[in-house]
């Protein structure tokens, strides 16, 4: 099999586990290519690619741009601060205005849960950018389906194999699009998974999507072999979901203490930005056991291979 | 192998290069070889991905027993990214792996592939492998050679043997079970 059986990359739950096997095996090649003295490929150059950035973003923003540019595209950056949003724009006045100037690939993070689809949805309108396809950088609470392909690449290189290995989030699931993409992966290439952090950031329902709860962090820690650990945002906090950042690091934080108290040595993931000393300390964070410098460096590889993939499809036509 | 599936669908089938003449190609492609270069254990052998990797493993084992040279880089490169086809055909090809554990910067690069045609396949690994470097001088060797049928300005410094096909016919390599060289007609005109 060679293409996806999506058009868009609005998520992870559309995607089947041929889809995550393709992406991820394109991405090893696409890791080889940044390894070269010249770390450019051509594939691109006839795309026009926009990124839509309506909510902050480093790491995820400039990941896609250096894939984009690797891979020899044109690239148009937006962000909403300092663009017509301020002035009270919607998403799909924008949005408009984008497709009618004739882009192929359009890259977007928005704060509110669907947004991508929306835009999926309009495209058929504007005969001039009906081709184009859609990569979702994170959708408020819904899904971040890059960050979770990274995520399991990392994984993979690290262990080769992701069926049966157990992987504990840990932190504000409730929140998290990371969480919720990282659940459907894992899930689909069979890799067991539980969720842990105070019963407030846990949603209500979610061991219908196969995993497990717990609230004990190092009953979880000891379970798993690999903990993703996830950003405490600190306007929770406020919102009233747990009392105080101390002790939200007391129950839950990783530390070495807690780490020395397991029998086995486990690896730690962070999606990043991380807080240090609230989710996870200095030391652990930049420990042996941490992979997040890792999963940063294959974010490049993993975001190339989705464009291509997708970009390559044939016609464009649906 | 395609060849393999091609020969199991009941294609019509001719020998090009029989299992006896295919070792002579390949040690007279190792004289050609080796009437150029002095130090022929310094030039840098990169093999395109997937059927010149093939090729390549079995001149390198002739060089090395029926000559006593003995090539310490071999590379294969994979070509998939640098093609000019992407976007342009149904199917997208699935990369295959690149193994380039030493740069071309200033060396000289024999490149390898088994069939020139287009030569298509040839600038894209022109391209790819100047992302290693800039190459002292780079070559080009093939087993087979189609004639008359180059869409680019592209020739070979050593050839196997120059075949004559035509555009509905496919020329393949096979080295299972035993090396040769056939050619057959695909049901799909040019």
């Amino acid at each position: 099999m060679s293409a996806l059986s999506v058009p868009h990359l609005l998520g992870i739950r559309p995607l089947t586990a041929d889809d995550i096997q393709l992406i991820l095996s394109t991405a090893r090649q696409f890791k080889e290519v940044l390894q070269r003295p010249i770390k450019k490929v051509p594939s691109l150059r006839e795309i026009t690619v926009a990124n839509l950035f309506f909510e902050n973003s480093t790491r995820t923003r400039i990941s896609f741009e250096l894939a984009e540019k690797r891979l020899s595209a044109d690239v148009i950056n937006f962000s909403a601060s300092g663009s017509s949003l301020a002035k009270g724009e919607t998403l799909l006045d924008t949005a408009n205005n984008i497709l009618a100037m004739k882009v192929d690939l359009i890259v977007m993070r928005h704060p509110h849960v669907g947004a991508c689809h929306f835009l999926a949805s309009r495209l058929k309108n504007y005969p001039l950018s009906a081709h184009a396809r859609i990569v979702n950088a994170g959708d408020g609470t819904h899904e971040h389906p890059t960050q979770a392909l990274l995520d399991a690449y990392s994984i993979l290189e690290k262990f080769g194999n992701l069926t049966g290995l157990r992987v504990a989030i840990i932190g504000d699931i409730l929140h998290s699009r990371v969480a919720l993409s990282n659940i459907f992966l894992l899930r689909k290439l069979g890799a067991e998974v539980q969720l842990c952090g105070p019963p407030s950031l846990i949603p209500k329902g979610i061991e219908a999507l196969g995993v497990s709860i717990s609230h004990n962090l190092i009953n979880t820690l000891s379970w798993c072999d690999v903990a993703n650990v996830l950003r405490i945002q600190l306007e929770r906090q406020k919102a009233g979901y747990f009392p105080s950042l101390r002790e939200y690091a007391r129950y839950f934080g990783i530390n070495r203490q807690v780490l020395d108290r397991l029998s086995k040595s486990i690896t730690i993931m962070h999606p990043g930005p991380i807080n240090r000393g609230v989710e996870i300390t200095a030391e652990c964070a930049d420990s042996e056991h941490s992979i997040i410098l890792e999963q940063v460096q294959n974010g490049v590889a993993v975001r190339m291979a989705i464009l291509y993939l997708l970009a390559g499809k044939a016609d464009f036509a649906d | 192998m395609y060849g393999v599936f091609y020969f199991a669908a009941g294609m019509n089938e001719k020998t090009l290069v029989s299992p006896e003449r295919m070792p002579l190609l390949l040690e007279r492609l190792c004289l050609l070889f080796l009437e150029r270069h002095t130090k022929p254990e310094e030039v840098a052998v990169v093999a395109l991905q997937p059927r010149g990797v093939a090729f390549g493993v079995a001149w390198i084992h002739v060089l090395k027993d029926k000559f006593g040279v003995n090539i310490p880089d071999f590379g294969k490169l994979d070509i998939t990214f640098h093609r000019d086809d992407y976007r342009k055909r149904d199917e997208l090809d699935v990369p295959a792996e690149t193994v380039m554990p030493f740069l071309v910067e200033k060396r000289h690069v024999l490149m390898l592939d088994d069939v020139l045609y287009t030569g298509r396949s040839v600038r894209a690994g022109l391209d790819a492998i100047l992302s290693f470097g800039r190459p002292a001088s780079l070559e080009l060797m093939v087993l087979i050679e189609r004639r008359f049928s180059r869409e680019l300005p592209i020739e070979a410094h050593y050839v196997g043997e120059r075949v004559d096909a035509l555009s509905n016919q496919k020329v393949r390599v096979l080295w299972q079970p035993e090396p040769r060289v056939v050619l057959f007609n695909t049901t799909r005109s040019a």
